[in-house]
């Protein structure tokens, strides 16, 4: 549990923005994820939505689960779709065609919608200084077509294209540090969550939505479905993500890196990796190797941190 | 509610095929995924509501006097809810059909 | 009575715009679209227009950031070539679905490979199907015309749907022709403001993009290919309106001493001009030629295209693109499908010519002209259509 009161919950509005009946896996975190940043953004907010589980599960026509504006164009979009929103509703502000009010501007995509084919359209946006908030929702790999690899599926981790065979086992590179990526552009604000850890995640969202210019936030989405463990488990492995360093809960400020969620000692990767049937072909000589890692990538931010850089 | 009508004609469908009824799929009874219900033991909650949080479907509800209850018309049983409680108050029973 | 100036045509392009008052440019450079793009940004920095001049990062993002600002009910433009328009084509065709009236000008570019900076139809033809509404113009007058046209098409609200203009890139966009501007006060008869029937605000939150799923898919094409045929009416009557305005009559097909003319040129664009001082210079030798030239590409004006041609024997198609493996240029295939049906078919020849700038004169069109006289008097159906002007063949 977070350090916070855990009655802190029930600070938290009611309102459900993103609403029940839409057609995600049982105990789909990023349907959670997606959920508490309806919550966290409210009302008035437009989202552009890239082509993904989320995407899917909430626009059957003539259904949809979106009680704010939403539109879907294509994959690799989003960014670009919500800058041309954020630019159309400014102008239509500015010459008086609609009323002034703060609007919120969401784009939101997948791992794959973000650090593979979306890179692109991302980049421009943030190079842009459109004033929106960029979610990327991580799943791992790309799973609305079948759990096939991206470049933010970690190493070691079993895709239907990183099978663990005999000769290769599972996916050979290391997760693309999309966060880093998004901060190398100076933009205000970056920040990684994840929905174990809700009221944080709530917190950064509404920053993100608030402060001017691009923001971009990094949901780790545990997915039951992808990640081969029981639904129910959903949020423990959230959980043991964050506790064990591999994904370290963190806020990018006007370039001052802090950690929102310390972690004292850090967890045993091997508590967490065990948890997964994508990673049960691992030995041990593989998850000391992953170990290593991510003791190597945690003593890196924790030196940002330190730095106050 | 009055269901959406889904076997439209074109001449009925909505310009660009847009979607006016905002959350109209909140008609769609994802309960009837389930194979498992959770069931709340009063006596051991403390009406924290992270039960409420974390469920990704929103299907659960405070009631008056601050208890959660499963929405059974949207709860899939994925048991994130019994998994978190923290004062394990939430057990997860077998659907009785 | 507005002022007539000499003015390149791509300058002229963004006046037009600017005069639309559009709300955002989506901005991505190619040749030779170039001017345009550089022009708008010029008057939104100088002030002379009051919109969001947006420098994307590719065509793909620049389709994808007028689909974004048109979803939010803003008027928006965009204008490429070519490969830009190969690179966005996904999203070309989503926004037609989407029925956002987005208008673009396309500076008609050869489409690689190789890779060719100049001037054919390849690029044109590439979206035939799209489901955009697709005009040709043939000079600088025309695309200063057809962009507050475009707009008051687009965007009518029983038509709402995207529309590109094509344009000769070089043989249009570098040269300096005569352009007469409009008066403010005719720009605001003629274009309201943009009113869409559905945008995204709070206020009113609705749903866009959603998944078509097989129960309902095919309902939605046929939703979306009706409007286009019926956007036909609105077309030709903003042509009216238009020409009531400043005295300029369009028409889906353009002809010149058609009437009673027994051999018919049909050309697509800026070749018209060219051809038809080739009709006239044939006609001084006695022969019966004509000119049909069609401008309204999509939706395909089928009545007013089999009137134009009801008396001819022959028609002489000029294309500028290839459908390769198929029956020859894409404009005859579609011609001899739209005269299918004629009781008296006229012999059909077709040349493919003037692909990737290649210089087609008065001299070759003659040419053209007399091989055509050659081939049907032989075996008019013996080859379907001919590269002209290729060495080796």
């Amino acid at each position: 549990m977070e350090s916070t009161n855990v009655y802190a919950y029930k600070l938290i509005t009611r309102k459900e923005y993103f609403s029940p009946g839409h057609r995600a896996c049982q105990g789909c975190a990023e349907a959670l994820a997606v959920r508490l940043v309806a919550k966290a953004m409210g009302r008035d907010t437009i989202v552009a939505s890239a082509t993904g589980c989320m995407e899917i599960i909430s626009s059957p026509m003539p259904f949809t689960n979106w009680r704010v504006p939403w539109i879907h164009v294509a994959f690799e979009n989003a960014a670009a779709v919500a800058s041309g929103v954020e630019a159309g509703i400014k102008v239509l502000m500015r010459k008086g065609r609609i009323p002034k009010k703060r609007i919120n501007f969401l784009a939101m995509a997948g791992d794959g919608g973000t650090s593979d084919i979306g890179v692109q359209a991302l980049s421009g946006a943030l190079e842009r200084g459109h004033d929106f908030t960029y979610i990327c929702y991580d799943n791992e790999a790309y799973m609305n077509t079948g759990i096939q690899r991206s470049s933010s599926t970690p190493f070691g981790a079993a895709t239907t294209t990183s099978p663990a065979g005999r000769v290769v086992p599972g996916q050979i590179t290391w997760k693309k540090n999309m966060p880093e990526i998004a901060a190398a552009h100076n933009i205000p604000y970056v920040a990684t969550a994840c929905p174990s850890y809700p009221v944080d995640l709530i917190e950064k969202v509404k920053k993100a939505a608030g402060i001017k210019g691009p923001a971009y936030v990094h949901i780790l989405s545990v997915c039951p479905t992808g990640w081969r463990l029981p639904p129910h488990q959903a949020i423990k492995a959230g959980r043991f993500a964050v506790e064990t360093g591999i994904f370290p809960l963190y806020e990018v400020e006007k370039g001052r890196y802090r950690f929102t969620v310390k972690i004292g000692n850090l967890r045993p990767v091997g508590d967490y990796l065990k948890m997964q049937g994508r990673f049960s072909h691992l030995d041990e000589k593989l998850i000391d190797t992953i170990q290593k890692r991510v003791d190597k990538e945690y003593g890196k931010l924790k030196k940002k941190i330190e730095q106050g850089d | 509610m009055a269901k959406t009508k889904v076997d439209l004609s074109w001449q009925e469908l909505e310009i660009g095929a847009v979607v006016t009824n905002a959350g109209n799929a909140s008609e769609y009874r994802t309960g009837d995924w389930r194979s498992l219900r959770p069931v709340w033991d009063r006596d051991r909650c403390v009406k924290c509501g992270i039960c409420y949080i974390f469920c990704p479907d929103a299907a659960i509800n405070e009631t008056e006097e601050g208890w959660f209850d499963a929405d059974l018309y949207y709860c899939k049983g994925c048991g994130i809810c019994a998994n978190e409680c923290p004062t394990q108050s939430i057990k997860m029973i077998e659907e009785e059909e | 009575m507005g002022n007539r100036i000499g003015l390149e045509v791509s300058l002229s392009a963004a006046e037009a715009v600017k005069m639309a008052d559009v709300d955002c440019i989506a901005a991505y450079p190619i040749t030779p679209q170039t001017h345009i793009v550089e022009h708008l940004s010029e008057l939104v920095n100088d002030g002379q227009l009051d919109a969001e001049f947006i420098p994307v990062e590719s065509e793909h993002s620049a389709m994808s950031v007028c689909a974004g600002v048109s979803a939010a009910g803003a008027r928006v433009f965009t204008c490429t070539s070519s490969q830009g328009l190969a690179l966005m084509n996904e999203i070309v065709h989503i926004v037609a679905s989407m029925r956002l009236p987005i208008v673009t000008i396309l500076a008609n570019r050869s489409l690689s490979g190789p890779i060719s900076i100049w001037n054919d139809h390849t690029d044109v033809m590439s979206i035939r199907d799209c489901g955009w509404i697709q005009v040709f113009v043939n000079n600088g007058q025309e695309v200063f015309d057809h962009v507050l046209f475009g707009f008051r098409v687009a965007e009518s609200q029983n038509v709402m749907l995207p529309l590109m203009i094509h344009m000769d890139g070089f043989i249009l966009t570098h040269v300096i022709e005569p352009v007469e501007m409009w008066e403010k006060e005719q720009v605001e008869r003629y274009l309201p403001p943009f009113k869409p029937v559905h945008s995204l605000h709070p206020d009113k939150p609705v749903t866009m993009g959603g998944v078509g799923m097989p129960y309902i898919f095919s309902e939605a094409k046929v939703a979306q290919d009706e409007p286009l045929i019926q956007s036909k009416g609105e077309i030709i009557s903003a042509w009216k309106e238009l020409g009531d305005i400043v005295g300029r009559y369009y028409n889906p097909v353009e002809t010149y001493k058609s009437d009673d003319a027994e051999t018919l040129f049909i050309t697509q664009g800026s070749y018209g001009e060219t051809v038809s001082m080739v009709v006239d210079e044939l006609r001084d030798e006695g022969k019966s030629v004509g000119l049909v030239m069609d401008r309204l590409w999509r939706p395909f004006p089928f009545d007013e295209f089999r009137e134009a041609v009801k008396n001819a024997n022959n028609l002489i198609v000029i294309d500028r693109a290839i459908s390769y493996g198929g029956q020859g240029g894409p404009l005859a295939i579609e011609l001899r499908a739209v005269l299918y049906k004629t009781k008296n078919q006229p012999n059909i020849t077709n040349f493919i010519c003037g692909l990737a700038g290649r210089d087609v004169t008065v001299d070759d069109f003659k040419r053209m002209y007399e091989r055509s006289m050659e081939k049907i008097k032989t075996n008019p159906l013996e080859e379907d259509y001919e590269y002209y002007g290729v060495r080796g063949k």
